[in-house]
């Protein structure tokens, strides 16, 4: 067991990760931010928080999307259903998906799958707090990374919001 | 956590949790069906035949597209364009269309027990029950409980109301099940002849035949059809008479003082079990229900086709 942030650190690379989303640009009219069920849902929540006050915009558009039904996975591994709340249209919009740990890519390749019938976005980005490399099985990367993690298949990241501390177990 | 059955046969053979279970997921899946592709992929290695030798229109449907709504390839069936009138039995019927690679049943069959006997022949294959008999109906309780839980929140310690035609009601039957579970309170209410003895004292169920005592005392009345086609013997001298006395009206849920929920599992026989100005009025819930039902049959069938794969 290692931690690879801490408390201060963590907060500290959300803060940047927050900063880096909003250079840019075109906040926040043509903007969405999407949270990617269960765990990417704590950490979009904070980005949203910090990007409302650093632009001081309390009406950004932040959703929720969970992945569940989209899984490759469905027939090995059960998962329950968890809730999908995306209240706007993200037809033409830029869409930022956003997650704690970027491990295989399949939980985005979902992702992107379900985004498709909300509507046609005009891009999609992709944000993540962990970036795991050399561990991927699709060819999908993040476009705002906070920290890139060298590991082996068989570790496992985790970042204990309770705690606000990223470990390598 | 998962379902405890690889069957959906009826709400007697579930438990709490699993009621939950497919309440909460129904949840998401009414999601799902709000969105612009109301579809997602996750039964697209999956092949459903709809088996129905009983007629249908809502259950059929909504199983229909629920199925195409998961992905899912279908086949209906029904009894009386097939082999069945040529004296095929049930088991080489069903046997015959597994055979060509098909991985779930849904069936509805006018004898009580036939998808339970379906489930005993076939282990390796997921039944799910659309109503046998007079025995039960287990997706209209389920989709009736989530209608509830929508529109009054929890189920626990909610006044349910069952009226009308208790012994013939697959339904009737499902819901009790189901509320006492779940922590509802349930009463039945309806001419003596329609409620018989054994579900009171097999359920330990209060029945009230006063109709206007009795929706006094409801949060929610689950109106029941009569249903003239499973009786063989008269049970009440008129539909006139059945409605003078167990129909409900607007005057009826006026003089209650109160706002009760009104559902109705269909289909509707206006004017005799109630009335058209209660059936379309605000208070009634009965096209919601239809609604809510494929999000229910689309958590029921995701989730055993969880199950059937990792047998």
């Amino acid at each position: 067991m290692e931690v690879i942030l801490n408390k201060q650190q963590l907060q500290l690379t959300v803060l940047r990760l927050s900063h880096q989303l909003l250079e840019a640009g075109d906040i926040p009219a043509d903007i969405v931010f999407i949270g990617v069920q269960p765990r990417g849902v704590a950490l979009s929540a904070k980005i949203a928080a910090h990007i409302r006050v650093l632009l001081n915009e309390p009406n950004i558009q932040y959703g929720i999307l969970d992945i569940t039904f989209y899984r490759d996975d469905v027939r090995q591994e059960f998962h329950t259903a968890n809730k999908t709340d995306i209240p706007f249209s993200i037809e033409g919009k830029k869409v930022v998906l956003i997650d704690d740990v970027l491990f295989t890519g399949r939980t985005m390749r979902a992702a992107l799958d379900a985004l498709q019938d909300f509507g046609r976005p005009r891009k999609v980005e992709l944000a993540v707090l962990v970036n795991r490399r050399f561990t991927r099985e699709l060819p999908i990367q993040p476009d705002f990374t906070g920290i890139s993690l060298d590991t082996s298949p068989d570790q496992k990241v985790k970042v204990h919001w309770d705690t606000e501390e990223v470990i390598l177990y | 956590m998962q379902l405890s059955t690889n069957h959906l046969l009826g709400i007697k053979e579930l438990s709490p949790q699993d009621i939950s279970l497919i309440l909460s997921t129904a949840q998401q899946f009414k999601e799902v069906l709000q969105r612009p592709v109301k579809k997602v992929p996750s039964l697209r290695d999956i092949t459903i035949v709809n088996l129905f030798y009983e007629n249908s229109t809502r259950t059929r449907i909504s199983f229909e597209l629920a199925e195409k709504r998961l992905g899912a390839d279908t086949i209906n069936f029904s009894a009386s364009a097939s082999s069945v009138s040529k004296g095929e039995t049930l088991l080489d019927t069903v046997n015959n269309i597994l055979s060509m690679k098909v991985d779930m049943v849904v069936m509805r069959h006018s004898a009580s027990g036939a998808p339970h006997f379906l489930a005993r022949h076939l282990p390796g294959t997921a039944i799910v029950n659309a109503g046998d008999g007079i025995n039960e109906h287990p997706t209209q309780a389920l989709l009736d409980a989530f209608s509830i839980q929508e529109r009054a929140g929890s189920l626990e310690g909610k006044k349910v109301l069952l009226v009308g035609d208790i012994m013939h009601s697959r339904v009737a039957l499902s819901n009790i099940y189901l509320l006492k579970k779940m922590g509802a309170e349930v009463m039945l209410s309806g001419p003596p002849t329609l409620i018989p003895v054994y579900i009171k004292q097999a359920f330990d169920i209060r029945v009230e035949y006063d109709l206007k005592k009795a929706l006094e005392w409801c949060d929610v009345a689950n109106i029941l059809r009569i249903q003239l086609e499973r009786q063989n013997q008269v049970l009440f001298s008129s539909l006139r008479e059945y409605n003078l006395s167990y129909g409900v009206t607007s005057k009826l849920l006026r003089s209650i003082g109160k706002e009760i929920i009104i559902m109705h599992p269909g289909p509707i026989n206006r004017g005799v079990e109630i009335d058209s100005d209660v059936a379309d009025g605000t208070q009634s819930i009965i096209l919601q229900q239809v609604e809510n039902g494929v999000a229910v049959r689309m958590a029921v069938l995701y989730l055993l086709a969880g199950q059937t794969i990792m047998m």
